[in-house]
């Protein structure tokens, strides 16, 4: 059977780099375009995702209303800048304004769902927390809907476009450029947190051995909200980010979002930062080049293709440890 | 002079069975005091109740910091209990697998810092001299239990007897009055068991310590303890200095007197 699956594998390896290979001789700037896009769709994915995984590595729950804290975040950032901006300040000033109000305001709600929804089931078997998860995003969804509108309302793009970068705006736009600066940015801080600081110790520690954790004096309960919280202010960065991108949001952007940052999370292993970050690139660049070759109507049938063949050939994710645990 | 820890009549109810039966154990500063007893007698749910892990049906746990006042245990977390001044360590190894030596030990000196996310984040003058202070004191914890050589060691490379060391020392990094062992010696062999012996009489000479040990290996338990108290099916039986214990027919009772259970 092994020798069966490799030699599927090189034939289809061979036919699909053949193909490529020629594609991108007849038309590199559209190749180039089609890698820079998905890089892009990747960096947000990734900005959502590492809510997810570290939040899984906590407490090994899929936060399901993590995807409306990004939606939330975009929605904040919207509201100040038309404030603002009917006040006629400066754009540099209302798309600082409006960051700060988004990761403050997503960090809130992040924080406060934990302890409504998720604190009070600690210690209940796991399933119970994911339905809370899921009855808590459906609950903030219809929240922003009835408090806001279910229209789609226009986005105005607090990037501006880059008068240096003209020449190369045909193949990446500045604001792509600034999504694809800021995640790395966020990804270099965030990597600082976790390695380095004495708060980054306590949140692996916790995730790691909870018990032991408490017993050296850690206050498990804090290092859970904090995870909470930085996970919510990624997602709120990632949420402006796309909004600027799209130009438009509306209540529901979060759901789609927040299930295709769960797939990347899941294809680089659930529970792990680098994973994460890794399995949103490859994600981001494969459906880029799918829409881009093949059916651009099929995107989304093809992320959740790649979530089933994952959790078939390997569970774990790419970077994901083996191991048999029940779910 | 009060007794640094003084439980009453602890008990520990689960569902119908009765782990911990009314036990009283006072430990007195400067103590090495030993808890024996057959297999399942109640020893490690002793420990979780002291130490927050488990809430007690009934009974108090007291404890009196040296040059401190008396406070009760009653329903502080673990968290509470360890900055209160009492660190454990458990039967396994669970040391922090992924992380270094060094890293292990700086999570224990955790409790003892004041900074939070926001000086985390921006890396805040106090926050940065708290943090040199916490590697250097972890480094000093180290050197003391003698694992400076695998300061920057994956915790899980370790050899066996090493990463036992290592559990002790970061408990020792949550600054302690009180260190509760549960079986420290246990996988070692005779050499490691040895060092270990010679530790712990260090660590209550020279740290000015007390502590509290649950141990199979009676050899280590006799020639240690100060004071040995025995506990059987949740009830304690004896307690006394290792010759008393040694000599008493309801400890050889409970020890000999079952042949389906060993020591």
């Amino acid at each position: 059977m092994r020798w069966i699956n490799i030699t599927l594998g090189l034939i289809f390896t061979g036919v699909l780099g053949f193909w490529g290979t020629r594609e991108v001789i007849s038309d590199p700037v559209y190749f180039l375009e089609l890698l820079l896009g998905g890089i892009t769709r990747g960096s947000i994915y990734a900005l959502i995702a590492l809510g997810y995984t570290m939040v899984y590595g906590i407490i090994q729950l899929i936060n399901f209303a993590h995807g409306e804290i990004y939606m939330i975040g975009a929605m904040t950032a919207l509201i100040v800048a038309s404030v603002m901006g009917l006040w006629g300040w400066n754009s540099a000033v209302i798309a600082i304004l409006a960051v700060v109000f988004a990761i403050v305001y997503s960090c809130a709600y992040g924080f406060t769902v934990e302890k409504i929804a998720y604190k009070p089931l600690r210690n209940a078997p796991r399933l119970s927390a994911l339905i809370s998860a899921i009855g808590m995003s459906l609950f903030l969804q219809n929240y922003v809907m009835l408090a806001q509108t279910p229209e789609f309302l226009p986005f105005k793009s607090l990037i501006p476009d880059f008068l240096f970068w003209e020449p190369y705006a045909h193949i990446i736009t500045s604001v792509e450029l600034s999504i694809i600066i800021v995640t790395i940015i966020v990804m270099i801080l965030l990597g600082i947190l976790i390695k380095f600081t004495t708060i980054g110790k306590a949140m692996r520690a916790t995730a790691q051995d909870k018990v032991m954790a408490a017993l050296l004096g850690i206050n498990v309960n804090q290092v859970i909200s904090t995870t909470f919280v930085v996970g919510s202010a990624t997602a709120a960065i990632g949420g402006v980010l796309i909004a600027c991108h799209v130009g438009q949001i509306n209540f529901f952007i979060g759901f789609l979002a927040g299930l295709k940052a769960f797939i990347a999370a899941v294809l680089g292993g659930i529970g792990s930062v680098p994973g994460a970050v890794l399995g949103s690139l490859v994600l981001g660049i494969s459906e880029s080049f799918f829409t881009g070759y093949f059916w651009s109507e099929y995107e989304d049938v093809f992320a959740f293709s790649i979530l089933v063949i994952i959790l078939i050939f390997r569970p774990s994710g790419i970077l994901g440890k083996h191991e048999t645990q029940k779910v | 002079m009060e007794p640094i820890l003084n439980v009453e009549n602890l008990t520990m109810i689960f569902g119908g069975l009765k782990a911990l039966n009314n036990v009283n154990i006072t430990i007195e500063q400067g103590q090495i005091a030993a808890l024996i007893g057959p297999n399942g007698a109640g020893k490690t749910t002793f420990f979780n109740c002291i130490t927050g892990i488990y809430e007690p049906t009934t009974g108090d746990v007291t404890i009196t910091p040296p040059g401190k006042s008396s406070q009760s245990l009653k329903g502080l977390k673990p968290n509470q209990v360890t900055q209160k001044g009492l660190a454990r360590t458990f039967q396994n190894i669970r040391l922090f697998q992924g992380m270094t030596v060094l890293e292990n030990v700086m999570i224990g000196r955790h409790c003892r810092m004041k900074a939070g996310i926001f000086g985390a984040l921006f890396h805040t003058h106090a926050q940065k001299n708290e943090e040199k202070k916490a590697i250097y004191d972890s480094y000093e914890i180290l050197e003391k239990i003698g694992l400076e050589q695998y300061v920057n060691e994956m915790a899980k490379n370790l050899p066996y007897g090493a990463q036992r060391r290592l559990e002790i020392a970061r408990a020792l990094a949550t600054d302690p009055f009180l260190l509760l062992l549960d079986e420290p010696a246990a996988g070692m062999n005779p050499q490691e068991t040895k060092e270990l012996d010679d530790l712990i009489i260090w660590l209550r000479d020279n740290e000015n310590l007390s502590i509290l040990l649950i141990e199979h290996d009676m050899k280590l338990v006799m020639s240690l303890s100060d004071k040995i108290h025995v506990v059987d099916y949740g009830k304690k039986i004896a307690q006394g200095n290792p010759e008393e214990v040694k000599s008493n027919p309801e400890v050889i009772k409970a020890y000999l007197g079952d042949e389906s259970e060993d020591a």
